[in-house]
């Protein structure tokens, strides 16, 4: 790898150029910052302590709770705009945590335009998603039990995002993967989703290692785990120490958010109920691994190798994400793999330095919109089907859902990128961004950008496949009247697809509002990347290596490439309503590109073995050898009990025995010396 | 210093003696008889003492050990049973074999050590016994030793409380007073109990013997006066085999008989002889 | 005559008392070789007071006299209170702790 420098890894020598210094000097409304936490923690804790007696009550509680700690980050958000752009980085230190020797770590939250980005997306989204749930789960003799891990998600999410440390972020961390176990396997009683929800825990346990291991690594250089001691001492350290940092921190990136090669979790976690695939495994929680990236910037900044690493693992995601996405048939798998690649693109624009990190998190911001609306979509759905998720059966719902359709198509035309919907502005620069050349290695900016742009069609394709599939085309499920398809459709459960409540629509309604509408208001005069520049620090425009016109029209004819492929497959032709043998690439896709049997092969069964030979060395070597040694110290005690036969004249004996010959040794002694 | 004659006399007199007596500890069969042989043991020890200028021990030996040890000992061996003699054959297997070799190895060594020990010429106690023997110990036990000497006694009173302890029997039933046995004559009363004691055998002017009934104011016989180990026997005396002359008394009795109204005792007495194949019971009579 | 002849008495005195101690199984002759052993040890102790010409060793067997005396009364009490319970004075009978 070469060790030129790049323009991105230039801007190392120079980290506060445009990012603002963190001041210790708390404005007066930040001091509501703590209730952010407190509020959906209290909830939490409430709606569990409480139990049953909660029932009535709890779900709603759980919505107030949610909205409250939204309505308090408005509050500190509207205050923080107030300020001039370098006074919004604040430490807000509150007590001691940990303080242990050389370690002293601060209990304390970091109050900037980032987290707040992220306060507002988690608990905008979250509130919206507790009010879906309270009619999603209303026959769900849990829902009480579900909106207390429901609120101890928000919370966790938001210590993770709000930590001014690495050490409380890894607390928030490890809060929402608990989060994350416990709702994925909410229907534990279900042994697939007990044991999806055991597989997300456990992989994402390799990431938090990661974690650790760049603790660690800092705590064994800086002295120091919080974030303005230890990025105002990164310039100092050396490339390959900030390099291993880089790469532990993106193993943790990864584990969290489901890139290559940790990402097989993500797709069983949709074993969960909807509202958690939406909030959590769309919207929020995935996405933390590109805060992570984009948080340890200035880690990233000094250690190129490890950036390009990231580049490449936010690619192959990508592309692997929507391969995968391609030959799903569960609704909610397939939107899944779309996440996976959606954040693909996330980090790939995190890898790619300063021009990159604004549109990293941009595409999150629109990508939690439209993604969860799209899930709750799929969500409403599944209410109307009975819970059906194939959507070889279904088709033709537009006529039965009107609202469900259109939201989920606005959500739809967002993902492809469509102007002038938002992921249009947030994918469009991610593309260019990963155009832009760098110095010395023309090939990157041909690879990674063709990749994006490759991507997209890809994109365009199973997006269109899975909005075509459920909502246009014929009807494949019986509806008890008759076989119209004339394919088998009068086979299965009779369905009478409805729309959902209101309390289920207006959540979506919102969604869609801003799936339409944010990536347009946001880019605006380039309002999102100002925004963000105390934190991300000022890139400047950088032109790629194609003219931007022709990158836009290019992304677009792959986008209509894309869609009109899906329309001459899955409406113009008719659906198979069982999946057809395919190619190996569909067969392969289907079982996520053989991921779990790799995994499987490489990891799980080596591993069995290594635990089976241990086990068996423990008990047998290690068990054996002491056992063999009790055994012999009870044979050893059996032939001495002979001895203790309860005669107090064979005791007797014994005492006498003992005198004679102490009595013979000292004659032996005495008369041995003596002569 | 070396013995006397007369002393060497004495010992070569003594301790073959002693050793025999000693042996019978271990061939004797009745416990009464190695008894008897320790006791000569111990009176011979005394006489040794006295011999080897410690007439005080030798006393304390007589007084200690043959009037009190070895007369506690005969008195445990009456309460255990004079007459149990001992059986000789061994039933741990192989302890016999084990015990001679153990005693004969440890007679060996012990040999082997007074002999090979080199002992300093013989002081004599003449110098140390000038005030007289008990003079001489009085003076170190009640010096030197005089702390020991409390704890013996300590150890004396703890040993004579615990012996009380160990032999002392646990009362398994209320105590049964002369108030106790009144009320519960009083409360026998109504089945047919009595509140006098049973009369004595009869007693005549020619004849007294423990089979025959007594008779009471109106001549008849007290069949109860007989003991009831007699009556089940069947060996009690009729009244009329030692009453010859009173005959009319006893016709006036047996003609009465018919009218009066018969006791409880009587139907119980009469039940008892009517069934005289009963076997012998093992006496259950109080007292 | 040598005093050493008496020694040589006590330790036969002691060895025929220790074996029986193993041999014998009657409670009561058991303890009357104790005993014999306790009064050999005294002749020796009074022997060796005689050699030295100190009296200590006759304090010392005055001492193991009344130890004795104590000893004897405590374990008659043992014997018989086994005796009154199980109608023996054998001392392989009182094997109940084993097993």
């Amino acid at each position: 790898m070469s060790m030129l420098l790049s323009p991105s890894a230039a801007a190392v020598l120079l980290p506060a150029e445009g990012a603002a210094v963190a001041t210790d000097v708390v404005p007066g409304p930040f001091l509501a910052a703590p209730f952010l936490v407190l509020l959906p923690m209290l909830g939490a804790a409430i709606l569990l302590l409480a139990g049953r007696r909660s029932d009535r009550w709890g779900a709603w509680f759980g919505v107030l709770m949610s909205g409250g700690a939204f309505l308090v980050g408005l509050w500190v958000f509207l205050s923080m705009a107030g300020l001039p752009a370098d006074d919004r980085v604040v430490d807000y230190s509150m007590v001691d945590w940990i303080s242990a020797g050389s370690l002293d770590v601060a209990l304390g939250m970091r109050i900037d335009p980032l987290s707040m980005t992220f306060v507002l997306l988690v608990t905008f989204v979250g509130t919206l998603i507790h009010v879906y749930a309270v009619a999603y789960m209303e026959h769900d003799r849990d829902r009480r039990r579900f909106f207390a891990y429901l609120n101890l998600f928000v919370a966790a999410m938001l210590v993770l995002v709000l930590a001014d440390s690495y050490l409380l972020l890894f607390v928030g961390w490890e809060g929402v993967g608990l989060a994350s176990y416990l709702l994925i396997g909410f229907w534990n009683h279900n042994r697939a989703y007990a044991v999806a929800a055991k597989k997300a825990f456990v992989m994402n346990r390799i990431g938090d290692i990661g974690l650790i291991v760049a603790l660690m690594l800092m705590f064994a250089t800086f002295g120091a785990v919080d974030f303005s001691t230890v990025f105002a001492e990164v310039p100092g350290a050396s490339t390959a120490l900030l390099t291993a940092t880089g790469l532990a921190l993106l193993v943790a990136a990864c584990g969290k958010s489901a890139q290559f090669p940790l990402q097989a979790w993500l797709g069983d976690a949709m074993a969960g109920p909807t509202p958690v695939s939406a909030l959590i495994h769309a919207a929020t929680m995935v996405t933390a691994g590109v805060y992570l990236v984009v948080r340890s910037a200035p880690v990233f900044e000094g250690a190129p190798t490890a950036q390009l690493v990231v580049v490449i693992v936010g690619a192959v995601t990508l592309i692997f994400g929507a391969i995968v996405g391609c030959a799903k048939d569960d609704i909610k798998k397939a939107l899944a793999a779309s996440t996976m690649s959606q954040i693909g693109y996330m980090i790939l624009a995190a890898g790619l330095g300063p021009i990159g990190y604004a549109f990293a998190i941009f595409h999150l911001v629109t990508h939690g919109f439209f993604k969860a609306g799209m899930f709750l979509g799929a969500g409403s759905v599944m209410h109307g089907m009975d819970d059906q998720v194939d959507m070889r059966r279904f088709g033709g719902l537009t006529r039965f859902m009107k609202v469900t359709a259109i939201t989920f198509g606005l959500g739809w035309l967002a993902i492809l990128g469509i102007p002038p919907f938002s992921g249009f502005y947030s994918k469009d620069k991610i593309i260019e961004a990963a155009f832009v050349p760098v110095d010395g290695e023309p090939w990157r900016a041909w690879v990674f950008g063709g990749v994006a742009l490759i991507g997209a069609g890809i994109t365009a394709f199973y997006m269109s496949r899975l909005f075509f599939m459920t909502f246009l085309g014929r009807r494949r499920w019986n509806d008890g009247k008759g076989d119209v398809a004339g394919r088998g459709a009068q086979d299965g459960p009779v369905r009478h697809p409805h729309e959902s409540p209101a309390l289920m629509t207006w959540p979506m309604i919102l969604l869609a509002v801003g799936s339409v509408g944010l990536g347009f208001v946001l880019n605006a005069g380039g309002r999102f990347v100002t925004w963000l520049e105390p934190v991300t620090g000022h890139a400047e425009h950088e032109e790629p290596v194609l003219p931007v016109a022709l990158l836009i029209a290019l992304t677009l004819a792959l986008v209509a490439l894309g869609i009109f492929l899906a329309w001459r497959q899955y409406v113009v032709t008719l659906v198979p309503i069982r999946a057809p043998h395919g190619s190996v690439l569909t067969r392969a896709a289907r079982r996520d590109l053989y991921q779990d049997d790799v995994n499987e092969t490489l990891v799980m069964r080596p591993g069995q073995y290594l635990t089976r030979s241990l086990v068996y060395a423990d008990k047998e070597m290690v068990d054996g050898g002491w056992l063999g040694l009790a055994g012999g110290v009870g044979r050893v005690g059996e032939w001495l009990r002979g001895w203790q036969n309860g005669y107090v004249r064979t005791y007797g004996a014994t005492m006498l025995g003992g005198l004679v010959v102490i009595v013979a040794v000292v004659l032996a002694l005495t008369t041995g010396s003596a002569s | 210093m070396t013995a006397s004659t007369g002393e060497a006399v004495l010992f070569w007199c003594l301790a073959p003696l002693m050793v025999v007596a000693a042996l019978s500890l271990l061939f004797a069969r009745k416990a009464v008889h190695a008894a008897i042989a320790v006791m000569f043991v111990m009176v011979s020890l005394a006489v040794l003492y006295i011999a080897q200028e410690a007439p005080f021990l030798g006393v304390v030996q007589v007084v200690v050990y043959t009037g009190a040890v070895m007369m506690l000992f005969l008195f445990v061996l009456m309460l255990v049973g004079v007459d149990s003699s001992d059986s000789l054959v061994e039933t741990i297997r192989g302890q016999r074999w084990i015990g001679v070799l153990l005693g004969l190895g440890l007679g060996v060594v012990l040999v082997g050590v007074v002999t090979q020990a080199t002992f300093p010429p013989a002081t004599g106690l003449a110098a140390a016994n000038a005030e007289t023997n008990p003079v001489g110990l009085a003076r170190i036990l009640f010096g030197d030793y005089v702390f020991a000497m409390e704890v013996v006694g300590v150890l004396l009173i703890t040993a004579a409380v615990s012996a009380l302890v160990l032999t002392h029997r646990r009362r398994l039933t209320p105590k049964r007073g002369q108030r106790e046995i009144a009320d519960a004559k009083v409360a026998a009363l109504p089945d047919g109990g009595r509140l006098t004691p049973l009369a004595a055998p009869g007693v005549y002017a020619q004849n007294n013997a423990m089979d025959t009934p007594a008779l009471d104011p109106q001549g008849r016989p007290i069949e109860e006066s007989v003991s009831r180990i007699l009556r089940i026997r069947g060996q009690e005396r009729t009244a009329e085999s030692v009453l010859e002359p009173g005959r009319e008394v006893l016709d006036e009795h047996e003609r009465r008989r018919g009218v009066l109204v018969p006791r409880a005792d009587d139907a119980d007495e009469h039940r008892v002889v009517a069934a005289p194949q009963t076997p012998p019971q093992t006496s259950t009579e109080e007292g | 005559m040598e005093l050493t002849n008496y020694v040589v008495l006590a330790t036969i005195l002691f060895t025929i008392g220790a074996t029986t101690v193993l041999l014998r199984r009657n409670a009561i002759i058991v303890f009357m070789g104790v005993e014999l052993m306790l009064n050999a040890t005294n002749l020796a102790l009074v022997t060796f007071a005689r050699i030295h010409g100190d009296l200590t060793g006759q304090v010392l067997a005055f001492f193991v006299m009344v130890v004795a005396a104590a000893e004897v009364v405590v374990g008659l009490a043992i014997i018989v209170s086994i005796f009154r319970t199980r109608r023996s004075a054998s001392v392989d009978d009182v094997n109940l702790m084993k097993s």
